[in-house]
């Protein structure tokens, strides 16, 4: 058999998972930003912008949730299992910033300051835990046999906990210029201001995980930092700070295209991503459970990939369209609702 | 927790969370059909009756929808969290199948809902169709999954077992289990059903305070020929799938009708009444119509139907449970046929609209189907236990191993947010339905080829 079906499996979850981190990033940061902008019609388009689209970008973690449970059972099982109190104060996040889109608009004028901070505190908090979720991936869970032998709390690490604040930031970098695309000013301005702002604290994040990372993992330090992989993996740091200089230069400006700065964190929060991938590769649960030992078997890897090779296109197809449908400026009065 | 070990503890959380989430796919599963159908007579006969219902119910359904969502996305991960044993057993079959469900289901519904709540203005109306019945399409197949997966727990077939881990042999077996046929008939057309009784009963609280604009006489109207048309179908499919649940899993069969022993040569009555004991092995204060259980169930007159006490004591399902939650959910399904039959007794006197007591017992019923839906899926689930997948592995052996205090504090937390936020979410579905349904003439065109630049206007309305 010339597939490795479990590989293409570990590609899809991986691909979903930076689908879900793209897109449900901006929107998710849209409320990391909330503090930053006062103004109630600012709000509104902030909202406005990403209310049409944030079910289809949040259905993508559950795929990645789902995936993971039948590609990888025993992968799902452990990691879940181990990490059951920051997923479920996700999943509590996730809850309240939900709710908050249609019950912003619905709640009598009284209610209406308290969706905004459910808004703000549900897509903070969301962001933080998973952070907090993929610092444990990377840092690995104690297996024996085919149970989680750790403790409740071994998330709870230093690591862990800067993991989440690193993804707050990339969020709300997402969420700054996916809204200096979708808005004009005043809330325009605003953004281009705040995004270098956030460039930076990013750029800081991601190089003092990039740092902590090998010096906690061995193994991790050794991927990287060994002939010959060093010379391919050499142009990851190298494109990342060409992206930021990029977004920099067309965040400060209005006479670029008001998209570049948004494509361009796409592509920064790309690499980042890879790295991460190449980190962990090609242990499902680190550090010392393969994807090939926590696959599913094969007739279930097989009938799951029919199916996604099939109509993931044509998810890709219709959610595109619902965002060409949607495309242009939010402006103030237009709410879709 | 109140003398709760972990393990009682994670299944109290999965019942709470489940019933909560279940009550939103069902009014979804029924509205986003429903809209599709007011959408569809909009276009053909452009009426704008149809399109102020459209815009009146799709606000409500867009509040459904978000809760549905992210109540779903908790089940989506608990599973992990509370049941780790049961994933790594099974995921190759449930995973896979909702797997399925994602790919074809939620990204269909989540990627046109956009389209179809804020699209009006963007999308001809040819478009905005389409996308109305995209997402209408996505919570069939929805159901479609999930409810093959449950099915499968109930009655698996079509696997094999290796080291601990279920393997799927053929596929087609696995999703066309025995009862999966008749469980999606009989789901299915209660989230129809529920979904009818909650708009009617809509419709008639806006009638009993005086508003008897067409829009709301068409929504009665359209709600209670679902009554009259689809109750009675219910019911007959609901006597199916008893028949198949007495052929597939009869211990659950016994402990819904909290019957204990057969004596040679009589026909197993009904109890209407009865309070089954477990420890005792017997039902106290049993009433009961003589043979009426052997007619229903085998539709004879003298065949009897299995005993609670042939199966082994730790094999019996909870009897005190489902005993009344049966009775629960067909009770109501035969009000719900009373109020079909009295509607169109009326309808034919012509006081279907007027009958105060009529509109009343309908805005009482508002929550029937909902409930009967509950009551029924706890018979179901409760039936099946003391079995996670049914026959193969227990429900005790499925849950993780998670410490009492961690399952207390999690359940408390969960209770909590469930009940204030899907509390008041339900309190603004409520005062949305208090508004009613815009007034027509907005949506009355003079160029009728351009249907939707009547909402130009309202759109730029304030919410």
């Amino acid at each position: 058999m010339g597939i490795d079906l479990a590989v293409m499996w570990f590609f899809i979850i991986v691909f979903a998972t930076l689908m879900y981190i793209v897109m449900d990033g901006f929107d998710l940061g849209i409320g990391i930003l909330f503090p930053f902008v006062r103004d109630k019609h600012c709000r509104d388009v902030m909202v406005n912008s990403v209310a049409p689209v944030w079910d289809g970008n949040e259905t993508w973690l559950v795929l990645g949730g789902a995936a993971l449970f039948g590609a990888f059972p025993l992968a799902y099982a452990v990691i879940i299992d181990a990490l059951t109190i920051p997923l479920s104060l996700m999943l509590i996040g996730l809850i309240f910033r939900g709710v908050a889109f249609e019950f912003r608009f619905n709640a009598t004028p009284a209610h209406r300051p308290f969706w905004d901070k459910a808004f703000q505190g549900g897509s903070l908090l969301a962001t933080f835990f998973q952070g907090v979720v993929v610092g444990a991936v990377i840092s690995g869970f104690p297996v024996s046999g085919r149970q989680f032998i750790g403790g409740a709390l071994d998330w709870l690490t230093p690591f862990n906990l800067f993991c989440g604040l690193g993804l707050v930031i990339a969020y709300a970098l997402l969420g700054a210029s996916w809204l200096i695309m979708k808005s004009e000013d005043p809330l325009q301005e605003r953004m281009r201001r705040l995004t270098p702002w956030l460039l930076l604290a990013l750029l800081v994040v991601m190089a003092i995980i990039s740092l902590w990372t090998p010096l906690k993992h061995p193994a991790i330090a050794s991927r990287w930092f060994t002939t010959p992989n060093i010379f391919f993996l050499l142009p990851v740091p190298g494109l990342v700070l060409l992206c930021s200089l990029a977004i920099w230069r067309t965040a400060r400006s209005e006479s670029y295209a008001h998209a570049l700065p948004f494509v361009l964190t796409l592509g920064l929060i790309f690499l980042g991503f890879s790295g991460l991938g190449i980190s962990i590769w090609p242990h499902i649960i680190p550090p010392d459970i393969t994807l090939w030992d926590a696959a599913s078997p094969s007739q279930s890897l097989g009938f799951m990939l029919i199916g996604a090779l099939f109509i993931i296109p044509f998810i890709l197809v219709y959610s595109f369209w619902s965002y060409y449908v949607f495309r242009g400026k939010v402006r103030h009065g237009e709410g879709y609702h | 927790m109140f003398g709760l070990d972990a393990f009682h503890l994670a299944r109290i959380q999965f019942a709470f969370t489940v019933s909560f989430h279940i009550i939103f796919p069902a009014i979804t599963i029924g509205l986003a059909s429903y809209l599709a159908v007011l959408e569809g007579l909009w276009l053909k006969r452009k009426n704008p009756v149809y399109r102020s219902l459209y815009q009146f119910w799709s606000k409500i359904f867009a509040a459904n929808f978000g809760m549905g969502v992210v109540s779903g996305l908790v089940m989506a991960y608990q599973f992990g969290t509370n049941w780790s044993g049961f994933s790594q057993f099974a995921g190759s079959i449930t995973g896979t199948l909702l797997t399925y469900e994602v790919l074809t289901a939620f990204f269909l519904e989540a990627g046109f809902l956009g389209v179809m709540l804020f699209g009006w203005n963007r999308v001809g109306p040819g478009l905005h169709f389409f996308a109305t019945c995209m997402v209408a399409l996505g919570t069939i197949f929805s159901t479609f999954w999930i409810l093959a997966s449950n099915s499968w727990m109930q009655t698996p077939q079509g696997f094999s077992i290796h080291n601990g881990q279920v393997v799927p042999e053929d596929w087609f077996a696995v999703i066309f289990n025995p009862s999966f046929p008749y469980r999606l008939l009989h789901m299915s057309i209660a989230a129809f059903l529920s979904t009818a009784f909650f708009v009617g009963a809509s419709a008639a609280w806006h009638l009993l305070r005086g508003n008897h604009s067409q829009t709301v006489r068409t929504m009665f109207s359209m709600s209670l020929w679902m009554a009259v048309i689809v109750t009675p179908i219910q019911a007959v499919v609901g006597d199916m799938h008893g028949l198949n649940t007495l052929k597939y899993q009869p211990a659950k069969i016994a402990a819904i009708e909290g019957h204990w022993e057969n004596k040679p040569g009589e026909p197993t009555p009904l109890l209407l009444f009865g309070l089954p004991d477990m420890e005792q092995e017997r039902t106290r204060f049993a009433i009961g119509i003589p043979a009426l259980g052997s007619l229903i169930l085998t539709h004879s007159l003298d065949k009897q139907v299995p005993a609670l006490k042939s199966f082994a004591k730790e094999d019996r399902p909870p009897s005190a449970i489902v005993f009344w939650s049966f009775r629960m959910m067909a009770g109501l399904g035969m009000l719900m046929m009373l109020l079909g039959v009295i509607s169109l007794w009326l309808r034919y006197r012509d006081k279907l609209y007027t009958s105060r007591p009529f509109l009343r017992f309908a805005l009482c019923m508002g929550p029937s189907g909902l409930i009967a839906i509950l009551a029924g899926w706890v018979t179901t689930e409760v039936g099946r236990q003391p079995w996670v997948v049914y026959n193969l592995m227990r429900t005790r052996d499925a849950v993780s191993a998670h410490s009492d205090l961690q399952m207390s504090i999690s359940l408390g937390v969960f209770f909590l947010v469930y009940i204030s936020v899907f509390g008041v979410g339900y309190s603004y579905m409520m005062r949305l339905i208090k508004k009613g349904p815009p007034p027509p003439e907005q949506f009355a065109l003079d160029n009728a080829d351009k249907p939707h630049s009547g909402l130009i206007s309202s759109a730029k309305e304030p919410r």
